[in-house]
């Protein structure tokens, strides 16, 4: 195909994503060297029947003023990357050099909002990512082993957790482990302990959230490996089967070797879509004991009085580096495919 | 499977019949319970007395009259105008799904038929950018969006997904035409089409499954949005999704939960007709990328 149909069929395509991804990128980096304006206080006299009284004010026109001189913002360099609520540097030297153990290092850095974010974000991506994986490897072989008239049926309703919103999910799940829903209260039952709540201390809400992304997920893993299981060669198993191998053996060594690749597939996908972590932390309210860098985001740009661009920017760039650490390793692999082609 | 060979042992089949009826009742009973709970009052489907509550319902037969009730939905969809959001939600969905299925369908036709390098480096580049979190995408909107003072309306945050849905849209699109014969548009091009006039009389007719399939995940995520949606709109223009999250702040407080229990089934009923009618494209998408990529 000539360069120029090549463009003319792909330019809308590439220009939505130049303008909307790559170029927010770059603005996002921009802004992160930028703070906002302080606001301009003058203190005025306000004078009334009963005498004058001074106060304090915001000086509308001379913030007017500044916001055109300095459309962007005060400039910041990258203050706002080591300042306290990304990397905090200063804390984390001062930390190492005035704790006495590596315990307490750990969990003064703990307390630090980027790394208690960083941390979860990092545990719930590589505890749930595997699980998943597992999971759903082990649903696709019972249900490729149950009569064909139940595989639909069983599907349908393996279906429902992927598909359903995140936040919606999240919020089902939330208010049955509510502490007057059916699981709350059973398992109070359970443990005889009518004061447990899931919610209330962070390690239990940790464990929730971690169960609610496998069972979010485990049926996309699920899926892609029941369509995977179609397709094992029959003849190999056959022959496995013919050298003495039983069932567990001829999974362990026919199967699932044939289904690496797509496990590979289902973990880079779930990496993506696990380290971008958000909804459940809104649906299942568990931000005081678990934030996530997207949730951090969310915070500094909505819940704050006044939008925090220059913080939630750092934190985004941040977030950035993180995914194309991630990334690498597949991205090398594909130059090197595309390289032998 | 009637050979000796195959037949599953007793103890086998009881084990793997066991664990499908456990993982039917992880994966669907929250959904059925929740849906049960929302013709309820929150007494009920909130018991602190007794979790059978929320199936016999003494509470609402005592504040109803009935062991079902409506007065959830009624709140919800009446009282709080949770109409407005479906509408929403309906425009958002119908124009993302189109634009971005027009875009995604000519450019992934082209990356699929040029045979240049930069189609390689176009590929990637969608890669790394379906990767990006859309939270860190949405924080570099804002302040541009508040600027040019188009925050806030619908058809900005149909631009903006259309434009998070392309990677993902132009990769599955660009397997699933690679999988059409190219000879296929070649044989209209020497009758004398266009490139263009190939593409439309050659291979349009063709593509619909991959396009169907295609276009559901672009649904799936308009419709499921809750990032964007929730930093773009404005309270009046909001769609279901982060409208619940704002009845979750407001309702929680004034005990009408149950409007938000309500909202919320209304928005997984949808989904639940979607994967009766779409199960086997579903399936067959979800796969089509690990089976060629």
């Amino acid at each position: 195909m000539p360069h120029k149909t090549f463009l003319a069929f792909i330019w809308p395509s590439l220009l939505a994503m130049v303008l909307f991804i790559a170029v927010p990128i770059v603005s996002v980096a921009f802004q992160s060297l930028y703070l906002e304006h302080e606001q301009i206080l003058i203190e005025a006299e306000a004078c009334g029947p009963f005498g004058c009284t001074s106060e304090v004010r915001v000086d509308r026109e001379a913030m007017q003023r500044l916001r055109e001189e300095q459309p962007a913002g005060r400039f910041n360099g990258l203050g706002t990357y080591a300042n306290q609520s990304h990397l905090a540097t200063d804390d984390i030297r001062e930390i190492v050099a005035t704790s006495a153990n590596f315990g307490e290092i750990r969990n003064r850095i703990m307390n630090l909002p980027f790394y208690k974010a960083l941390v979860f974000t990092l545990a719930y991506t590589f505890i749930v990512t595997p699980m998943v994986i597992a999971l759903g490897f082990v649903i696709a072989v019972v249900v490729n082993s149950i009569p064909a008239a139940l595989k639909g049926p069983v599907i349908f309703f393996s279906l429902l957790p992927m598909i359903v919103t995140p936040l919606v999910g999240s919020l089902v799940l939330f208010w049955m482990i509510n502490s007057r829903g059916i699981l709350g209260a059973a398992l109070q039952w359970v443990f005889g302990d009518p004061t447990l709540s899931l919610t209330a201390s962070p390690a239990l809400t940790w464990v929730t959230l971690f169960v609610y992304g496998i069972w979010h997920s485990a049926p996309f893993a699920f899926v892609v490996f029941y369509a995977g299981l179609q397709t094992v060669p029959q003849d190999t198993l056959e022959s496995a089967m013919v050298d003495g191998a039983n069932r567990l053996e001829r999974i362990r060594f026919v199967v699932i070797p044939y289904l690496v690749p797509l496990a590979t597939f289902i973990g880079l996908m779930q990496l993506m879509d696990n380290f971008r972590v958000f909804e459940p932390i809104i649906g299942f309210s568990a931000a005081a004991s678990a934030t996530s860098l997207s949730y951090l985001i969310y915070n500094d740009l909505r819940l704050s009085d006044t939008p925090l661009f220059g913080s939630a920017a750092a934190t985004s760039m941040l977030t950035i580096v993180g995914v194309l650490i991630l990334l690498t390793p597949v991205l090398r692999r594909n130059w090197r495919d595309f390289n032998r082609k | 499977m009637s050979e000796p060979a195959t037949r599953k042992p007793l103890p086998l089949v009881t084990l793997s019949i066991c664990f499908i009826a456990i993982w039917l009742i992880v994966a669907a009973f929250p959904f059925i319970w929740t849906m049960w709970g929302s013709f309820k009052v929150e007494g009920d489907f909130f018991s602190r007395a007794d979790w059978m509550n929320a199936i016999t319902g003494p509470a609402t037969q005592l504040q109803t009259g009935g062991t079902f009730t409506l007065d959830g939905y009624y709140g919800a969809w009446v009282e709080q105008e949770f109409w407005r959001n479906a509408l929403n939600t309906l425009i958002v969905v119908i124009c993302v799904v189109s634009i971005s299925l027009t875009l995604g369908t000519l450019g992934g036709y082209a990356l699929a038929r040029s045979g240049y390098k930069y189609t390689f480096w176009i590929l990637m580049a969608a890669l790394v950018f379906r990767a990006m979190p859309h939270v860190t995408l949405v924080s570099g909107y804002l302040l541009p969006f508040f600027q040019l003072n188009i925050w806030g309306y619908l058809p900005t945050t149909i631009v903006v997904l259309v434009a998070i849905n392309q990677p993902f849209t132009l990769w599955m699109l660009h397997s699933f035409f690679l999988s059409i014969p190219k000879d296929l548009d070649e044989a209209a091009m020497v009758d004398g089409c266009t490139r263009f006039q190939a593409f439309r009389l050659a291979v349009i007719p063709v593509m619909w499954p991959g396009v169907v399939t295609t276009g559901l995940f672009s649904f799936l995520l308009a419709y499921n949005d809750f990032t964007v949606t929730a930093m773009l709109l404005t309270e009046e223009n909001a769609t279901m999704v982060p409208q619940i999250n704002s009845f979750l702040g407001s309702t929680q407080e004034q005990g009408k939960v149950m409007y938000a229990v309500a909202a919320v089934v209304s928005a997984i009923v949808p989904l639940f007709v979607l994967i009766l009618f779409f199960q086997r494209q579903i399936v067959s998408g979800l796969t089509a990328g690990a089976v060629k990529g």
